[in-house]
């Protein structure tokens, strides 16, 4: 077995050294009952062809948005990576390390965490970014939690523009913890309704910007309404790559931002994994979950980083823990933080501009077939349109054609009003082609 | 001849010189040959510049008037700049793949390549979450066929795939059992029976869910004192969460004993998978009476480690919490596989959603590559020699090193204690440290807590016998230095990494978490 | 100066008194780099947990070792953690508090019992 470099030989001499006579010997703890002789009933080993031969099976059955045209968003974005990314993330070095425990020879995996914290908490706007949680959904939940733990307080005001999946999450990690949700029902405009829920046991409202519907909205007086009243506004951001555009999170007055990182670095890889940013005020530091990497020096007084103030976290607070996460999402945090390097601010910028255009030209297109309302007041490059016909079947029936047309809405939530609702995203990959194939075929199904 | 080329007839020292000291110097601006000092990308001049050609397009905006950012500040790197910087920091990095990791509880064992490989198939690492079902028949059927394997390896009968790491796994499986309880009218327990040795993430996970952890001892042979834990056991209780193998390195020899005492007072038992690679393939924790556990793909099933994650956890369940698993679930619909991601009435059982989408499915790719690779018979083979390793280097290593449960054989991580550092000035920190200098990643130190000064060695089955070797040949060099009062040789250690030693306290008092 | 087994030390002046944690304590945690002091107007019954103490490897809760009401609280701590290490039982005080029941001190040990006490550890 080609994994395994022991050979029969060394197996006996080292069970001499052991002064054991078999393998078996070495097992006797394991209780009768649950000793087995022989293998359990799956396939015996096989070399790399057989093995790739069975996932290439695997992957023929899937259509693959590189070989159709593509619309589909809501949560997860297809964006060009630059080769440079997955060449330096399958180095031994990044790939093959473990949590940087040893800083001493961890310097190149710390480096990268400072540089993506300052890259998080530059790109939201905020004062401090924490080395990713695991993705965006769950980093939202962490904030409802982190706000409990801030305000006191027990309640958490869900807007009607959150993505289902990441509200569906959060109810289950604050309920888990006691923390009582109040959601509205889905709209694609009107975040500010989150404002009638604030009572005196709200510990934060969260609110998505660009929503799940694509629209795009100033939180600014959100976040003053709510904090007037003692909650914290915490921003998800399901589309990174609108912050090269849109005013940050951080400019509109967000106590703590939880956003899905995938857009920048990191394929779709049919939902995960994903990385999760999150960052917030300063003066939250201390409440914040995950890991933390800071600035220090070594025993010859050079610049190094080490984790720190890792009292927060599960393995010294155990129960008191401010979360309970260990693993988070550092090589998908490393791919970003490449990815973003290589961008800087003019390329996250222009590739930002050309993301609006796309997106604003299949609308202006899509706007133009009869039937189709395009119900988005102001977006990024996602919006919603209402077709003269229930979505899901519309999507069926492009994708026989070849077209993955985007996201019904009726794959979320099955409440009549948005049965006829698709949410579609237009990223740089999209082409003129691939934006008059869909129209054509479109005009074929409706 | 005038045109032909001339001959080299300049020789050169082409042999060291032997008058030179050479052990004390130091370069002039502070870096060390190859191994270069690398700025922060905030510290490059130009913000301007960046290593993706995009075209400059205008915009006409107006609908997002009010709404666009001019505070943008990230600096840009063209690609052969950030090739070298990231290239560079690299070689600041232990990894797997230069030398014995051996993290006790942690598993660095190899990563293979195919499973990288696979992972980028465009049909597997280029589709969508929300593409129609019927376009994604491969990757559900996929994720069937992991499905399959975890519960044929563990003998239980359902898995919920989507947690995202061992953690994650951890409370998936706390919220089925406190969603059982409730659904049983016995939403009073809340009490969660944790051995002093258990993994941090343990009580930690169980106070998220609103449980009290009740701390259970351990006997002098480092096992669950079954007579401690039923005298703890009263009708409040809710689950005991154990590591088995434990974190102490050994089988729980009454962990069939503890599961029925645990199910006789109407409580589950959640077992910690983490160290599922010591029995894998030889003992299925279905016939130890678990309830649910989690698997660290990136631990037994070899999904890399990525400098801390991604990971994926998913959790095995027993019959009588698998209705409570977290959606979405993979199930066989009329024209193939679909996904089922909601609850469609309220009254199902389940718990809602882990996570947005479907779970880690690029870990999925790595893991089932992994076990087809491996085949049934491989796995079996991957858990006994792992065991083996163990056992060679706690044979090998405990006449100079103490061993605090030397009794039996341990599974698949030794672990020794500091009592044979006693009165040396040499402490488990320092020793490990001294590691590094001779090009081995630290073993894990002070855990399990349980144990003064613990050192936790795990080999893993990747480990040839010839780096064994070497590995204990260093650290029985090094036990000798210590044992002889060689203290520098430690306290100064690592001297030849990187970086030396960190001051964490200044970290930590003056926290600098960003550039500027 | 009063001491807990949980290495409290708690001095009383009339009818307040300062509270902190013993130097064998402080020694033990290491470098202490955080520490997390309690509400002024808090009210504390023997035995509650009202503080942490915070080293980079290891986190403590300080247990009151008198009942009473926190009526000032070490405002030098938060940006200088390390008086703790410093002048543990001086400058690192953690709380001042008003005591509800002076009987409680009876209980605590004196220097001398204190230090027999830390013998048998």
């Amino acid at each position: 077995m080609r994994y395994l470099p022991l050979s029969d030989t060394d197996r006996a001499s080292m069970l001499d050294t052991i002064g054991v006579k078999s393998i078996d010997d070495l097992f006797v703890d394991v209780p009768a009952p649950a000793r087995r002789d022989g293998t359990v009933d799956l396939p015996k080993y096989a070399g790399e062809m057989e093995v790739e031969a069975q996932l290439n099976a695997f992957a023929a059955e899937n259509l693959s948005p590189s070989k159709a045209p593509f619309f589909i968003g809501a949560g997860a974005y297809r964006h060009h990576i630059p080769a440079t990314v997955d060449h330096i993330i399958q180095r031994s070095e990044f790939l093959t390390s473990y949590t940087p425990y040893q800083p001493e020879i961890a310097q190149g995996t710390l480096q990268v965490l400072f540089e993506f914290q300052t890259q998080v908490a530059r790109l939201t706007g905020m004062p401090v970014a924490n080395a990713s949680l695991y993705d965006g959904s769950t980093a939202a939940a962490e904030g409802v939690l982190m706000a409990q733990r801030i305000t006191r307080r027990n309640k958490a005001v869900l807007s009607g523009g959150l993505h289902p999946h990441y509200r569906e999450t959060i109810e289950t990690l604050a309920h888990a913890v006691g923390i009582e949700t109040e959601a509205s029902a889905l709209q694609v405009d009107g975040e500010a309704e989150v404002l009638q829920h604030i009572d005196a046991n709200t510990a934060c409202v969260v609110v998505q910007t660009p929503n799940l519907f694509g629209t795009a909205t100033d939180l600014t007086e959100i976040a003053k309404a709510a904090q007037a009243a003692g909650a914290l506004l915490i921003v998800v951001v399901t589309e990174v790559m609108s912050l090269g555009l849109l005013k940050s999170p951080g400019e509109m007055g967000a106590d703590v931002v939880a956003v899905e990182g995938q857009s920048i670095g990191v394929p779709l890889s049919f939902g995960g994994p994903y990385v999760g940013l999150f960052a917030a005020k300063e003066k939250y530091l201390r409440q914040m979950p995950g890991r933390l990497c800071g600035e220090t020096v070594d025993a010859d007084g050079e610049r190094g980083f080490v984790l720190t103030l890792s009292t927060r976290e599960q393995h010294i607070r155990r129960d008191k823990a401010t979360s309970n996460i260990c693993t988070n999402s550092g090589l998908c945090a490393l791919a970003f933080s490449i990815h973003l390097s290589l961008l800087g601010q003019t390329g996250l910028n222009r590739v930002a501009r050309i993301n609006y255009a796309k997106a604003h030209a299949l609308k202006a297109e899509l706007a133009k077939v009869a039937g189709v309302e395009v119900v988005t007041p102001r977006f990024f490059n996602e919006f919603t349109v209402k077709l003269p016909k229930a979505a899901d079947a519309v999507v069926e029936a492009l994708a026989a054609k070849g077209i993955l047309a985007g996201v019904p809405v009726s794959r979320f939530d099955k409440t009549p009003e948005f049965a006829n609702h698709l949410i579609v995203a237009a990223t740089e990959t999209v082409s003129d082609a691939d934006i008059a194939a869909l129209i054509s075929a479109l005009k074929e199904v409706l | 001849m005038a045109d032909a080329p001339k001959m080299n007839s300049v020789g050169r020292p082409t042999a060291p010189a032997i008058d030179v000291e050479t052990t004390s110097f130091k370069s002039l601006l502070g870096g060390r040959g190859l191994l270069q000092d690398e700025k922060l990308i905030f510290e490059w001049d130009d913000y301007s510049r960046t290593g993706v050609d995009f075209a400059d397009i205008a915009i006409d905006a107006s609908d997002l008037d009010g709404l666009i950012r001019d505070d943008l500040s990230l600096p840009g790197l063209t690609e052969p700049e950030a090739v070298r910087h990231y290239v560079r920091l690299s070689q600041k990095n232990h990894a797997i793949d230069l030398a014995l990791y051996p993290l006790g509880s942690c598993t660095m064992k190899h990563n293979p390549r195919l499973n990288e490989k696979m992972a980028r198939l465009p049909g597997l690492g280029d589709i969508h979450p929300l593409q129609p079902v019927s376009t994604v028949q491969g990757a559900l059927r996929l994720m069937d066929s992991l499905a399959h394997w975890l519960k044929t390896l563990t003998g239980m009968p359902a898995v919920a795939l989507t947690p995202k790491a061992g953690a994650n796994g951890e409370l998936c499986g706390l919220l089925a059992i406190k969603a059982a309880h409730e659904a049983k009218g016995q939403g009073h327990r809340r009490t969660v029976l944790v051995p002093s040795s258990a993994h941090g993430t343990n009580p930690a996970t169980a106070a998220f869910v609103g449980y009290t952890v009740r701390e259970i001892a351990q006997t002098a042979d480092g096992r669950v004192d079954l007579e401690d834990l039923k005298s703890k056991i009263d009708d409040g209780i809710a689950a005991i969460m154990l590591t088995n193998p434990n974190t102490c390195g050994l089988f729980e020899r009454d962990i069939i004993a503890i599961a029925d005492a645990i199910h006789a007072a109407g409580a589950y038992f959640y077992c910690d998978g983490a160290n599922f690679n010591a029995i894998v393939g030889r003992v299925r924790p279905g016939d130890l009476g678990v309830d649910a556990m989690h698997i660290n793909l990136h631990k037994t099933f070899s999904t890399p480690h990525g400098g801390g994650g991604p990971g994926a956890g998913p959790v095995v369940l027993s019959e009588a919490l698998a209705p409570y698993a977290p959606r979405p679930w993979v199930v066989a619909g009329e024209s193939g596989l679909v996904l089922e991601e909601h609850g469609e009435d309220a009254s199902q059982a389940n718990f809602g959603r882990m996570c947005a989408f479907h779970g880690q499915m690029g870990m999925y790719i790595r893991a089932l590559t992994y076990m087809l690779s491996h085949g049934s018979d491989g796995l079996r083979q991957v858990a006994e020699d792992a065991v083996l390793n163990a056992n060679y280097i706690k044979a090998s290593l405990s006449d100079v090193m103490s061993v605090p449960f030397p009794e039996g054989p341990c599974m698949h991580e030794a672990l020794f204690d500091d009592r044979w550092l006693e009165n040396t000035g040499v402490t488990t920190l320092d020793f490990a440290k001294a590691m590094i200098d001779e090009g081995f990643h630290p073993m894990t130190m002070y855990f399990p807590l349980v144990v003064h000064g613990a050192m936790l060695i795990e080999p893993t089955e990747t480990e040839s016998k010839a780096e064994l070797d070497r590995f204990v040949a260093v650290l029985k060099a090094l036990a000798e230095a210590a044992l002889k009062g060689d203290v520098n040789r430690f306290k100064g250690a690592p001297y030849l990494a990187p970086a030396k030693r960190l001051d964490e306290t200044r970290a930590a008092r003056q926290p600098r978490l960003t550039y500027g | 100066m009063k001491f807990t087994k949980d290495h409290e030390w708690v001095e009383v002046t009339g009818e307040t008194a300062l509270v902190g944690i013993t130097a064998y304590a402080a020694n033990a945690l290491g470098d202490v780099v955080f520490v997390e002091v309690p509400d002024v107007g808090k009210a504390l019954k023997k035995g509650d947990s009202f503080a942490v103490v915070e080293s980079v490897k290891a986190a403590s809760d300080v247990y009151a070792p008198v009942s009473g009401e926190v009526v000032e609280a070490n405002n030098e701590l938060p940006n200088s953690p390390d008086l703790v290490n410093a002048a543990p039982e001086g400058a690192g005080w953690i709380a001042k508090v008003k005591l509800s029941d002076a009987s409680e001190l009876d209980s605590l040990m004196d220097r001398a019992a204190y230090e027999a006490f830390l013998d048998t550890l």
